[in-house]
């Protein structure tokens, strides 16, 4: 549950000449529109996105083919092998087909909490830096108060006050939405504050646009790659805090994610009987998904920051000319 | 001078958001905490009337009449006198001598942690952005991966390999249990070697996300003009790296500190647990699930204490090394 935003606040400003400037030592055109809104295909992007995209399939199909997780045998705490692929529980329950299910739960919560996260984020920051003046100080100083405040802390002392049969699956996304779009929103208030100085923005407003006009046509689709690394971040601090809160058995009643996994684990002494296949997979899940998602998050970066592209085109010119030098 | 002022008053805001939260939550949740401990009163076969009701009401502060405002009044003023009522779930002990018990625990293995993790992940994201592109960079995924693996979870690892499986060091407690607790040399080196255990969890897992953001500070300060000029005055590279490139760079990251330090904080509480750590955490939990509102509430409040304590620290410190914060303002 590290903090992985980028502590750094990149501007879009200076990308055009920076990337202008690479195509020019590249010797080839810079690329056009939408096009430069595309991560390149880098080592980090293909691995990322595979490892997401495997953790998604599993999620989603993998429901269908397990057994049955609920389905109690009297051949408790198998090691994997044989008929389950990976052992079973401590009630003979089939670890994979609740794995299945489990990541199913996970990647739900981690959707839902990462679409909330992201337009409160959106609404504080953007509208609040667009307006100016009063309401973007109290904005900023709201999601600043918000920021300080630890979060994990708050979210264990509300999921103790809610009633266990009223904590439902939208309750706790709810609470982890509102504890957790802080960050984003000071990150796109920066943004916006670049963006509403430009001179096409200005523009627009003395051609007489309405408000939500501007915001929606001229600032949005400028904030679009930033608005994507912010929500990516979400999604892995939702999936990291729900797994937390369901290993405390503060999790949402009735659901399955990965973390209630952990939580039966350490309730059934696997970790004392040494039952590593109970609880290792659910936690590598987490793991490998929150990590391809960072490198995605990465490659996004690389369009926010061209700094970091060009230290990637740098140290890839070297290697040619090193490969040529040994020639 | 107006930096440090308006930094003090934006933590005096925080206080009071935190403060009148803390009031509210109880307030505007569904359901009422004594109905729960009247219902697990009744599991366990005791007689509820109208007399049980009213004194549990009166035991957690609320079943008054008056206005919202007269109780947040009352809050505060209680508050002020360092009284958060009684901790039912050990009843009669005061919520206060409770929390001084374990917030010592907490205190030491948070802060040295992280005060480890900072600087071990600051000098080597140094080092990895100090030359891009080569193998030292290949550490940048493994670092990710750590950073993404849940506090928790890596503290059950450890716990299985170095405790269960090698039996290095112990992986359950703060203390030899057979010592008690004082300043003495024997108890102290046991609650070290206690501690290893989770303050190794909690450096391993935060270290990730200071080292990637000091690497790429690193990278775009490197292609700033005053590199070029320590170059090309033929400083020695040590010298640039130390004196003028990783200076300029580990600002961004202690401003940062903020959102890390929550991070953090949150995650040793979960460690707490898998480790029974006799910390602030542990104590969090056990309030959850004994439903000691009283208690789970002068914990939320000590944590936020804390944790705006140490924010408030790191931006006077920070206005004190960056100048630019002071003449801006």
């Amino acid at each position: 549950m590290t903090n992985l935003t980028p502590t750094t606040e990149p501007s879009v400003a200076d990308a055009d000449e920076a990337l202008a400037a690479t195509a020019r030592e590249e010797g080839r055109k810079p690329r056009a529109g939408w096009r430069a809104m595309l991560p390149s295909m880098t080592p980090s992007l293909v691995i990322g996105f595979g490892i997401v995209a495997a953790i998604v399939l599993f999620g989603l199909l993998g429901p269908l083919f397990v057994q049955d997780p609920t389905t109690v045998r009297n051949s408790g705490l198998q090691p994997p092998g044989g008929g389950h692929l990976l052992g079973t529980t401590q009630t003979g329950q089939d670890v994979l087909a609740q794995l299945a299910f489990a990541t199913r739960g996970s990647l739900e919560i981690g959707l839902i909490v990462g679409v909330l996260a992201t337009l409160l984020s959106a609404f504080f920051g953007v509208l609040g830096a667009y307006l100016g003046g009063f309401a973007d100080e109290a904005f900023s100083l709201f999601s600043n108060v918000m920021l300080v405040i630890p979060g994990l802390p708050l979210v264990i002392v509300i999921s103790g006050f809610v009633p266990q049969e009223q904590r439902g699956l939208w309750t706790i996304a709810v609470v982890l939405a509102i504890t957790g779009w802080a960050a984003s929103a000071r990150v796109l208030r920066a943004q916006t504050l670049s963006l509403r100085n430009r001179d096409y923005v200005a523009a627009s407003r003395v051609a007489g646009e309405r408000s939500w006009r501007v915001i929606a046509v001229e600032i949005l689709p400028n904030l679009l790659p930033v608005i994507a690394s912010q929500f990516v971040f979400a999604v892995i601090f939702a999936i990291l805090s729900e797994a937390g809160l369901a290993f405390l058995g503060l999790g949402a009643s009735n659901s399955s994610t990965l973390g209630t996994m952990l939580f039966y684990a350490q309730n059934g002494f696997a970790l004392q009987l040494k039952a590593w296949w109970w609880f290792v997979p659910p936690g590598l899940i987490i793991a490998l998904l929150g990590c391809g998602l960072s490198l995605i998050n990465f490659s996004i970066d690389e369009i926010i920051n061209p700094k970091l592209r060009n230290v990637r085109a740098h140290a890839k010119r070297m290697r040619i000319a090193r490969k040529a030098a040994a020639r | 001078m107006s930096y440090f002022v308006r930094k003090l008053g934006f933590y005096l805001v925080a206080l009071w958001a935190a403060l009148t939260l803390n009031f509210l939550i109880p307030r505007l949740m569904p359901g009422n905490p004594v109905d729960v401990l009247l219902a697990k009163l009744q599991q366990r076969g005791g007689i509820v009337d109208a007399a049980t009701r009213r004194s549990y009401e009166l035991l957690l502060g609320g079943g008054t009449d008056d206005p919202l405002w007269v109780q947040y009044g009352n809050y505060l003023v209680n508050l002020a006198k360092g009284d958060l009522g009684i901790a039912v779930s050990v009843f009669p002990t005061p919520v206060s001598e409770v929390i001084g018990q374990a917030l010592p625990w907490t205190i030491a293995l948070v802060g040295i942690a992280t005060i480890l993790s900072f600087i071990l992940g600051v000098g080597l994201g140094a080092i990895v952005g100090w030359k891009p592109g080569t193998w030292l960079d290949s550490l940048v995924p493994a670092t990710t991966l750590l950073a993404a693996v849940p506090y928790f979870w890596l503290a059950l690892i450890l716990v299985l390999i170095i405790s269960s499986t090698l039996h290095l060091l112990p992986g359950m407690g703060g203390y030899d249990v057979v010592l008690s607790p004082g300043w003495n040399t024997e108890f102290i080196l046991s609650a070290i070697e206690y501690g290893t255990l989770p303050a190794l969890t909690i450096v391993l897992s935060s270290i990730g996300g200071w080292l990637l953001g000091m690497r790429n500070m690193m990278v775009s300060t490197l292609s700033e003009d005053y590199i070029l000029t320590a170059q090309a005055k033929g400083l020695k590279n040590s010298r640039i790296l130390g004196g003028y490139a990783a200076r300029n760079a580990a600002l961004p990251s202690i401003a940062g500190f903020a959102i890390s330090l929550g991070f953090v904080v949150s995650g040793s509480i979960i460690t707490e647990q898998v480790f029974s750590y006799p910390g602030i955490g542990s104590k969090l939990l056990q309030a959850v699930q004994n439903s000691d509102y009283a208690l789970m509430q002068g914990i939320f409040l000590v944590i936020t204490l804390a944790v705006l304590g140490a924010n408030l620290l790191v931006d006077l410190l920070y206005g004190i090394i960056d100048p630019r914060t002071r003449a801006r303002s």
